[in-house]
Formats: C-alpha cells, sequence, structure tokens
C-alpha cells in the first residue's frame, strides 16, 4: 500500500502528542537559557548561550533561508549540516529586539536538519550556528523585509 | 557558406563570446524576414506583451542604471552607448527598436511595433523556414495574461486564447499570478502548452492541507521542467518563474504558494536532468529578470542558455557567463510583442555543438498579420470597442512609462491623483509595462488601460508623515540598486508627484534618498503629515475608485495634455554611468 504525502503528515500529527512528553525536560534548559533569550544584543546573546561570540563561518553549516522574506512575520529557515559530534543548532536575527530567536540541542546520534520558522521585525542578518565537537561555527545570510509592491 | 564553415562560426561564437555578423538581418533600412535555421534545432522565444493583442508603439529607455558590476554591463546601456556596445548603426531601423533616440520622428517612418496577428504571421515563417513543427519551438516568458483592458475584464483567457493560436508550447509567469489561484489553475488548464515553474511549491500548510499541486511530494504547483524531442534531438526546459511574486504583487491571490529564486534546487534539478534524461541542451526559460539571471548563470551550473524576460530589456547580443563548469548564455527578449527570439542549435549526438541567436524587432508595417488570429482579435474587442475608443483628450507631449524614474505617463498618472483625490504628494508604482502615445494622438481610454490595468488597481488618500514617505522611496530604491541582484524585483523606482528628492543609487540600503521637498520647495518634514494618493496596494485592498476611473476623468476634463514638469529625482554620483541620458 502506498501512503499519500497527505495521510503520511496527518498520520505524524497523531503520533507528535507522543513526542510531548519527550520534549518537556528541555523546558528547565529554557528557563537556563533565559539569559540568551532575553539579550537585547546579540554578542550578549551569543555569549549567554555559547559561552562565545566568536564563530568559525563554514560552508559546512547549511543555512536556507530566503533573501526577500514572503512574510516577515514567519520566515521559513532551516539549517542542516553533515558535521560529526553535533550539540546544537541556534540562529540569531541579528536586528531583532531579542536576537537569539531559536536554539535546539540535538541529541547524539541523530540527524543535525532542523526547520522552523522565525520572525523578523525588519531587515536583517540571519546567523546559524552549530555547535560541534565543542567548536562554534557559523553560516550567516541577509534576509529583507520588504513593505513590497512596485514590481514590474 | 556550408555547413561545416557554419559550424566553425558557430564554434567561434560559443568560444569568442561574439557571435556571428548576420545576427541582426536587416538591410536597406527594411527588415528581413527571411532568416533561414542554422543548426538542426529552433527555439522562438517572446515574453512580457503584456497582452498587447494589437500593434503598440513603445519606446525603450533613457534611464537604466548598472551600478557596480553592473555598471556599463548588458543591458544597463542606453542611447547612444547602447548603439556603439552592440554595433548598431545610428540611422538603422533596429536603432529605433533598440533605444529611444529620435522616438517622434521614427515611430512615425517605422509605425507600430508587435500585435499577436502580426507575430502569428512572423512565427509561422520562422518556423517555416526551419523545416516544420517538429525542428522548433515556441516558448514563452510570461506577463502574458495582464496589461489591457481585455486580458483584465477576462481575467486573462483572452490571451490563452491568443497563446493557444499562435501555437506557444512552454511558458511560465509573473502577471499571470496576480488573478486568484483557481482563476490561475483554469488558465493553466485552458492553456494548450505546458505551464512550467521549478520555483513555485505550496506552502507546508498548504501540502499539509492537500491543496492543488502538480506533484503531491515535492510540492511543485506546476510542473517544474519538460523534455522535448526537437528534430530528434532531446532538450530540457526548465520554468522560472518571477521569484518575488508574493513580495512586489499582492499575496492574498495566491495565499498557498510559496517563490524564490531557489538557486540550489535548480542546481539540484539541472544535475539530475543531465544524469537521467541526458538531453543535448539544457534551457531555462526565465522570468528573472536580466541581472538576476546573469547572477544565477555565475552560481548554478550546467544550464545552457537562459531565456530571460521580466526586466523588459531588449538584448540583441547575448552575454556569456563563464563558471566553474562552463558557460551559460543569457538573453532578454524585450516586451510588448515588440521582438521575437531566435535560437538555432546546432544539436549532434546529444551534445550542443553551436548555436546562432538574434533578437528580432517585429515591425508591424512589414508583416501581413495572419487573418486567423485578427479575426479571434475582433472577436475578443468587439463588445468592449465603445469603451476602449474613447478619446479622452489629445497628447501634445510624448506619453511613455519605461525608465528607472518617472515617465511622462506616469506624471499624467500622478497629476490626474493630486488633482483628483485631493493630494499634496501622489506615488504611482514603477512599472515596466505600459504603452507609448505620440504626440499628436488621441490619449484613449484603451492608453489609460494599458498603463493602469491590474487586479488590485484600488486608490487611497491618506495622511503619511515625511519618515513614512521617505522609508517607501528607500524601500523601492533598495529592490532597484541594491549591489546584489538576487534582493533585486526588478520593477522601476516609484513614481512621484508634487514632490522632488536627491537619490544617490551607489548609497547604502536606507541611506539613498535625502533632500525631500515638496513642489514649492518647502522640505518634507520627517515628523510633519502630508497627504498622499496612491494605487496598486499590494498589502490590503484600498479604499477607493479604480485608478483608471481617476486618470480618465482627470484627462477627460482637458481638451489637451501637456507635461511641462517631471517629478524625477536630481541624481547623485552616477555622472559617467552609460545607462544614463538625461
Amino acid at each position: 500500500m502506498t501512503v499519500s504525502r497527505r495521510k503520511f503528515l496527518n498520520l505524524l500529527t497523531v503520533g507528535s502528542t507522543a513526542c510531548l512528553a519527550l520534549l518537556t525536560p528541555i523546558t528547565s534548559w529554557a528557563a537556563w537559557a533565559s539569559d540568551a533569550f532575553n539579550a537585547t544584543k546579540v554578542d550578549d546573546a551569543f555569549n549567554n548561550l555559547l559561552g562565545s561570540a566568536s564563530t568559525t563561518e563554514s560552508d559546512e553549516v547549511k543555512l536556507k533561508v530566503p533573501k526577500i522574506a514572503e512574510n516577515g512575520g514567519a520566515v521559513p529557515v532551516s539549517v542542516k549540516t553533515s558535521m560529526k559530534d553535533v550539540e546544537s543548532i541556534s540562529i540569531f536575527v541579528k536586528d531583532n529586539p531579542q536576537p537569539l530567536t531559536a536554539s535546539f540541542t540535538i541529541p547524539a546520534g541523530t540527524v543535525a536538519d532542523i526547520s522552523t520558522r522565525i520572525r523578523l521585525a525588519q531587515t536583517s542578518t540571519v546567523t546559524a550556528v552549530i555547535k560541534a565537537g565543542g567548536k562554534l561555527y557559523s553560516k550567516s545570510q541577509e534576509v529583507k523585509v520588504t513593505i513590497g509592491g512596485c514590481g514590474g | 557558406m556550408n555547413r561545416r564553415e557554419f559550424n566553425r562560426l558557430l564554434t567561434a561564437g560559443v568560444v569568442a563570446g561574439i557571435l556571428p555578423k548576420t545576427s541582426l538581418s536587416f538591410a536597406g533600412g527594411k527588415p528581413n524576414y527571411n532568416i533561414p535555421q542554422k543548426g538542426n534545432a529552433r527555439l522562438l522565444h517572446i515574453t512580457d506583451c503584456h497582452a498587447q493583442l494589437n500593434p503598440v508603439y513603445f519606446r525603450e529607455p533613457n534611464v537604466n542604471m548598472g551600478l557596480n558590476a553592473a555598471l556599463g554591463r548588458t543591458p544597463h546601456v542606453v542611447g547612444n552607448a547602447f548603439l556603439k556596445k552592440n554595433h548598431i548603426d545610428k540611422a538603422s531601423i533596429e536603432a529605433h527598436a533598440f533605444t529611444y533616440l529620435n522616438f517622434n520622428s521614427a515611430a512615425r517612418e517605422y509605425g507600430k511595433i508587435g500585435g499577436f496577428a502580426h507575430l502569428a504571421t512572423l512565427i509561422k515563417s520562422l518556423k517555416e523556414s526551419a523545416g516544420d513543427d517538429e525542428n522548433s519551438l515556441l516558448l514563452d516568458g510570461g506577463d502574458t495574461w495582464q496589461g489591457s483592458a481585455t486580458a483584465y475584464w477576462t481575467r486573462g483567457k483572452d490571451m490563452v486564447q491568443a497563446a493557444n493560436l499562435l501555437g506557444v508550447d512552454i511558458m511560465t509567469g509573473h502577471w499571470e499570478f496576480t488573478y486568484k489561484d483557481e482563476e490561475v489553475f483554469s488558465n493553466v488548464d485552458d492553456f494548450n502548452g505546458e505551464f512550467l515553474a521549478q520555483n513555485i511549491k505550496l506552502t507546508e500548510d498548504a501540502q499539509f492541507e492537500g491543496k492543488r499541486s502538480y506533484d503531491e511530494d515535492t510540492g511543485h504547483v506546476f510542473k517544474p521542467y519538460t523534455i522535448k524531442v526537437i528534430n530528434g534531438h532531446k532538450v530540457a526546459i526548465i520554468g522560472q518563474a518571477f521569484p518575488y511574486t508574493p513580495v512586489a504583487n499582492p499575496k492574498r491571490f495566491i495565499p498557498d504558494w510559496s517563490f524564490g529564486i531557489q538557486a540550489q534546487d535548480l542546481q539540484e534539478l539541472v544535475d539530475d536532468i543531465k544524469s537521467n534524461e541526458k538531453p543535448a541542451a539544457i534551457i531555462v526559460l526565465s522570468h528573472n529578470g536580466m541581472d538576476v539571471d546573469l547572477k544565477l548563470a555565475s552560481v548554478v551550473t550546467g544550464i545552457d542558455f537562459i531565456l530571460g524576460g521580466h526586466t523588459h530589456d531588449g538584448v540583441p547580443v547575448p552575454e556569456i557567463v563563464k563558471n566553474s563548469r562552463g558557460q551559460t548564455v543569457v538573453t532578454n527578449a524585450g516586451s510588448n510583442g515588440k521582438f521575437v527570439g531566435v535560437l538555432d542549435l546546432n544539436l549532434d549526438n546529444g551534445k550542443l555543438k553551436g548555436y546562432e541567436y538574434r533578437l528580432l524587432p517585429v515591425f508591424s508595417n512589414f508583416i501581413k498579420a495572419d487573418p486567423e488570429m485578427a479575426a479571434l482579435i475582433e472577436t475578443i474587442r468587439k463588445p468592449h470597442l465603445d469603451t476602449l475608443n474613447e478619446e479622452l483628450a489629445i497628447s501634445e507631449t510624448l506619453l511613455y512609462r519605461r525608465g528607472n524614474f518617472n515617465g511622462t505617463f506616469d506624471q499624467l498618472i500622478c497629476d490626474a491623483l493630486r488633482h483628483e483625490l485631493n493630494a499634496q504628494i501622489s506615488l504611482s508604482p514603477g512599472f515596466r509595462w505600459g504603452t507609448t502615445v505620440l504626440p499628436g494622438q488621441a490619449i484613449t481610454f484603451e492608453h489609460v488601460m494599458d498603463q493602469t490595468c491590474i487586479t488590485y488597481p484600488e486608490t487611497y488618500a491618506r495622511d503619511m508623515l515625511g519618515n513614512e514617505i521617505k522609508a517607501i522611496l528607500e524601500d523601492v530604491a533598495d529592490n532597484l540598486f541594491h549591489p546584489d541582484p538576487f534582493y533585486q524585483q526588478g520593477g522601476d523606482m516609484v513614481r512621484v508627484g508634487g514632490m522632488n528628492y536627491i537619490c544617490d543609487p551607489t548609497a547604502s540600503t536606507g541611506n539613498r534618498i535625502t533632500n525631500l521637498t515638496l513642489d514649492n520647495g518647502k522640505a518634507i518634514e520627517a515628523n510633519k503629515y502630508y497627504k498622499v494618493a496612491g494605487w496598486a496596494t499590494v498589502g490590503s485592498k484600498a479604499p477607493g475608485k479604480p485608478i483608471w476611473e481617476i486618470v480618465a476623468n482627470y484627462v477627460r476634463n482637458q481638451k489637451t495634455v501637456n507635461i511641462t514638469q517631471v517629478n524625477s529625482p536630481k541624481l547623485k554620483n552616477v555622472g559617467n554611468n552609460p545607462g544614463i541620458v538625461l
């Protein structure tokens, strides 16, 4: 039997309820990271979350995000890598009031590939940071938020 | 010339990046439309006709600036610089086709351009000289279903009929998506050819809800590519729709679709086609705009040709872009039915051995109208003739739009907005379509529709802070002048009425617009309110009358139209730019 994508996705929603239990421990971690999430300067957010604001630019960090946002309120972003020993993937929006937007812990043995939607208050650099083997690797891209119109 | 010699020339063209001299085949001031086929497969390319079924006048720009890497590069040269770069004689008919020079007198001498009945005859003859239908393909880069009153009133259906009769095999789109999604599907279903777009996917939500798509798994709303066999050779055609449709145009008509350039996806698709389909050539039918296509050709490898549109650039000599695995030839085929691109390929044993490209200007006076197409056009227009032909006033000025800043027709629209809506300042979008009216011609209601008919025509008049006005100008200027083409949207600068400003296109984002003043010379203050009128809002529907009613009313109340002052900005730091003649 072939399952269509739609049916499969519907199945997933049922499954996701069961996953909630697994996710609960993260709330305690989020409380610990509140300094990072509440920071208003990008360097503070980096320091508070990762202990350092210096990262190595790397093409191994595959950041996929639109160059011009179709809707600044929900910009799809995905980050993946084939690097080994990935511990976390974090997303920073430099010019947002609170630059740290999301941080995912990647348990050992799982594929480092996340996607989510982020909110951009205005045009900004978006940076994905991957912590792997204790080191920080990053990739940045400008995402433009425009009032739109006037295209020809 | 024998075949061997021809092949040698073709290869020379490919290697050296120059085309044989026969690129334009016009002689003695008259166009010669007898173009023998070179090689063994012929691709015909039209784009951005903007629903102009009948011949029209269309003036090319005198400002089409390129900055940074695009400074002086095709297509950013105008006037004499254009002629020099493309080796075109100033006194020739091609000079009239490709530039604004001596527009009034040349337009009177050579007449109108385009028109589907004339295009039909020309395309038939170009197909015939390629042997038969099996040896050629007709590609349409889109912006076909929008731009005329009849297209607006029939929701693009008249153009689907015309494209079917013309024999369009493959198309992609942009303004096509300014109808509602179900109307787009209905038109695509009526279209006899294939509608392609590798860069339109359902949003995740829409995919989850099982909205209509071409491929449920990948989320492609339309077929991404097709394989055609021309004269026994496999050719792959990939569709690339306008990447920023939901930004430049209202998203509300197509809420389930997500666009973008999707260069990574395109690279994966090209690689996949190469290894699985093994075509002799890979062609992208693109609505990116020329600068985006040139960058795309440098970052995505394995594409042989990008046949481009959107930016309405008539490019007689294509640009050849080198990349890490070879090269890509990038073209742009103008607008309003003015040009037909003819790409002859020499395909041999699954390989591209050579090519010849020419961009033929379509001078309607020199081409017989195709009777069948003429009859269809008459049927489409007949119920509306009284409305279309209404003469509103006589123009004493050449009225046109195309150019980076205000054209004279834009100024007329801006003046009408200010006058009819009692506003200090008016704003009008920098579209690149809109036909031209010669001095002495009557401005008809049809001309007004040619300049204004969109599916979100409602006007507004509201109070805006000075810094809001500046923010709008900065935003649009960045869409036009951003140093990275992937951040450009391909329209021209928003047009203004009742105000002036200084624009430094070379400045950084947010710092290009300064010295905003009202027409009376008073400075526009950041924290003071001004009454601003405009139209074509993309966010939500504006409350006012459609723009064509505003403009028609205004023009109807005048005997003659004479544009003496144009609110174009003063430009800074672009002194020697060959894309500007003021």
